[in-house]
């Protein structure tokens, strides 16, 4: 699996470490999108069937995929990368069976 | 043909990560499942725009294959140059991709898309519209639906904001005689993201129009983006439909016909319109589809 990952800000000391040119490093992430958010979604594991729908309509990604094993089978789940969550709600408004609840509060 | 993409075989990569855009925001959704159809391997060109704003900000940048930002007007000029560049260098294995928003598309870079079309580079075009400049804060462009108030169209107590209708994009690029060209909507995601995989298998320039709502510039909830792309869906101002082998065939027949006032009054740029109004938008979709019904499966 590919995605774009969080390392520090690199920090410039030296007129030399300035980097040249227009270009930089593919899928490098300095800031969290955590701080936007007004509304946290929160996933019922229970509830969740694994159909998937949050995961394939979030405009951020941060729903991922999350295949476990209960009582000895394997069953598909979504989990959430609060790091970089908004809170936009769509996740809400595509479950269909209620399994994703916003919490009025930021974290 | 292989087998369609749903939520359960699409690639869990995810190259289009920790960007800047708005929370909601249907263009971002576009972009990602295109990018995750596509893969790593595509060379992405991103003229000036919100997509190109929220995810290139040095030193962070949030794509994870290659990308470029190219001149306001030139996206499909640079998808040229990249292919011939990657021709030369024996590349084998992978897409160049163009996404722009509706202005970048249908006003600035129109006429690079007709050169690209017109070449017939093996490349693919992807418009994402949100129906006004939203990046420079909703100026109208050639998308933009009559009656919506944006910044250069104002609504007031005589002109009740966009006086003009829809530029009708797709077939204007669809007159050219391209190989594929299609629309969408975010708020039928599979569907996009079969169109975006079978653009990727046609030899020859492909066009995909994606209708991407803009919470900040249609004044809805965040929440609601894709509810309110499959309600300009379901309500018949926007069709899905497929330009292959010189002829136009439709995806899908309007479901809610009558609900065009819910989805007019839900929108503040929409809000000083008047029921009157609300009928000459559906006088307008009306003729629209008369068109467009003789158009095949």
């Amino acid at each position: 699996m590919i995605k774009p990952s969080l390392e520090p800000r690199p920090v410039i000391r030296k007129l030399s470490e300035i980097p040249q040119g227009g270009s930089s490093k593919a899928g490098f992430l300095v800031d969290k999108n955590s701080g936007w958010r007004n509304r946290t979604p929160r996933v019922d594991v229970d509830k969740c069937v694994g159909c998937l729908q949050c995961y394939m309509y979030c405009p951020d990604g941060v729903i991922r995929k999350n295949v476990i094993e209960i009582d000895g089978k394997t069953v598909t789940k979504v989990d959430i990368d609060y790091d970089f969550c908004k809170g936009c709600g769509i996740c809400e408004k595509m479950c269909q069976i209620g399994a994703i609840s916003m919490e009025e509060k930021s974290e | 043909m292989s087998d369609r993409i749903n939520a359960r075989n699409i690639s869990d990569s995810e190259f289009f990560y920790g960007h800047k855009a708005c929370a909601g925001c249907g263009g971002s959704l576009a972009v990602r499942i295109a990018l995750k159809v596509l893969g790593e391997r595509t060379l992405l060109v991103e003229p000036a725009g919100c997509m190109s704003a929220v995810s290139f900000n040095y030193p962070q940048m949030s794509f994870a294959n290659n990308a470029i930002i190219s001149a306001f007007a030139g996206t499909a000029a640079v998808m040229t140059g990249l292919k011939v560049g990657a021709e030369a260098m024996g590349l084998k294995d992978y897409h160049v991709l163009g996404i722009a928003g509706d202005g970048g598309t249908a006003d600035i870079g129109i006429q690079a898309l007709s050169g690209l079309i017109d070449r017939n580079d093996d490349a693919i075009y992807i418009c994402y519209d949100n129906e006004a400049y939203m990046n420079t804060g909703i100026q109208k462009s050639g998308l933009t639906p009559f009656g919506a108030t944006t910044t250069t169209t104002p609504a007031g107590s005589r002109v009740k904001g966009n006086l003009r209708p829809k530029k009708n994009l797709f077939e204007i690029v669809a007159a050219h005689g391209i190989p594929y060209a299609a629309t969408a909507s975010v708020g039928y995601i599979e569907d996009f993201a079969n169109k975006v995989k079978r653009a990727s298998e046609v030899k020859g320039t492909s066009f995909i129009h994606v209708l991407a709502p803009c919470p900040t510039g249609w004044g809805v909830d965040t929440s609601e983006t894709v509810d309110i792309a499959r309600e300009i869906v379901d309500t018949g101002l926007w069709y899905l439909a497929e330009y292959y082998d010189g002829e136009f065939h439709l995806n899908m027949k309007p479901k809610a016909l009558e609900g065009v006032s819910h989805y007019i009054k839900r929108q503040k740029r929409f809000k000083h319109l008047s029921d009157e109004d609300i009928n000459t938008i559906i006088r307008e979709r009306d003729k629209t589809w008369e068109r467009i019904a003789k158009f095949g499966n």
